[in-house]
């Protein structure tokens, strides 16, 4: 299943459906790399509200997915991680350090223009 | 133990496959939301490293008793190439390949008994129990 990635004004939202293969992640992190370039996005939100699990691979590929993004100019926030999920990565161990959270794609919107404010 | 579900782990959609078993069998036990994401983020810790270290594997899942305390078990086993340190390969950050380090000393975090047992060239195998929570 391939992640939709839809844009609106100056970012990019991907909105990851439930229980992603590797496959699948890993094509969607190409794929937000090459179009943070083309459409010259600000910042990308991923909504991972559908996600039933973030296990330890799952947290490596949004982490190297963020750091790609920041390294092509653009902020990413995590959005929707469900509280079930948030408890257990913090038990696991995983975290997502420097990367921005918000709780739902509303905030997370609200998040990126707050920092693209800022920046002018 | 009966009932036990079989899943053999040689591609990642059987990952999936088994964290839905497990979901289903957790369920079943009256496992409350939180310790059934719980439940399925074991298994696929458990199952990537079979995956990732030893190719393909096998998982056995199912309810467990202990007295009156009811559990699932969880038991991911390999004829791989086996841990030759598991005190190391328990601490966290400790990784052989590209990964946090976090699979094993994690998923002991997140139950009650956890055993692992690892032989270099003959294979690994874990197992992990988690009890209903009891409401008193
Ligand atoms: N089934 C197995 N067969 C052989 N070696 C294993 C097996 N499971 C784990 N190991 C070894 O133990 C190490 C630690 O495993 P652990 O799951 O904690 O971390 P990881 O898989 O390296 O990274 P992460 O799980 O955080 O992505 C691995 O790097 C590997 O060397
Ligand atoms: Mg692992």
């Amino acid at each position: 299943m391939e992640v939709p990635i839809l844009k609106q004004g100056d970012y990019l939202i991907a909105t990851i459906q439930a229980a992603l293969t590797d496959a699948d992640l890993l094509k969607l992190h190409y794929a937000l790399v090459e179009k943070v370039g083309k459409q010259r996005s600000k910042g990308v939100i991923i909504d991972v509200t559908a996600l039933d699990v973030l296990d330890s691979f799952a947290t490596r590929t949004l982490r190297s997915l963020a750091h790609m993004v920041r390294l092509r100019g653009a902020t990413t926030v995590i959005c929707g991680i469900q509280p079930e999920v948030a408890f257990t990565m913090v038990q696991l161990g995983l975290t997502l350090e420097g990367i921005s959270t918000a709780l739902d794609l509303e905030e997370g919107l609200a998040l990126l223009m707050l920092s693209k404010r800022r920046e002018v | 133990m009966a009932n036990e579900t079989f899943v053999t782990i040689a591609s990642v959609s059987d990952i999936i496959t088994a964290r839905e078993h497990g979901r289903n069998i957790g369920k079943a036990l009256g496992f409350s939301s939180t310790d059934l994401t719980i439940i399925a983020t074991i298994i696929s810790e458990v199952a990537r490293n079979i995956l990732l270290y030893a190719k393909t594997g096998e998982m056995i899942l199912g309810p467990t008793k202990n007295g009156t305390r009811e559990g699932i078990i969880i038991i991911a086993k390999d004829k791989g190439p086996g841990i030759p340190d598991i005190t190391l390969a328990m601490h966290d950050g400790y990784s052989t390949g590209k990964g946090l380090g976090l699979g094993l000393p994690g998923v002991r975090r997140l139950t009650d008994e956890f055993e692992i047992i690892s032989e270099v060239g003959k294979g690994t195998t874990v197992t992990v129990r988690k009890w209903v929570m009891q409401n008193e």
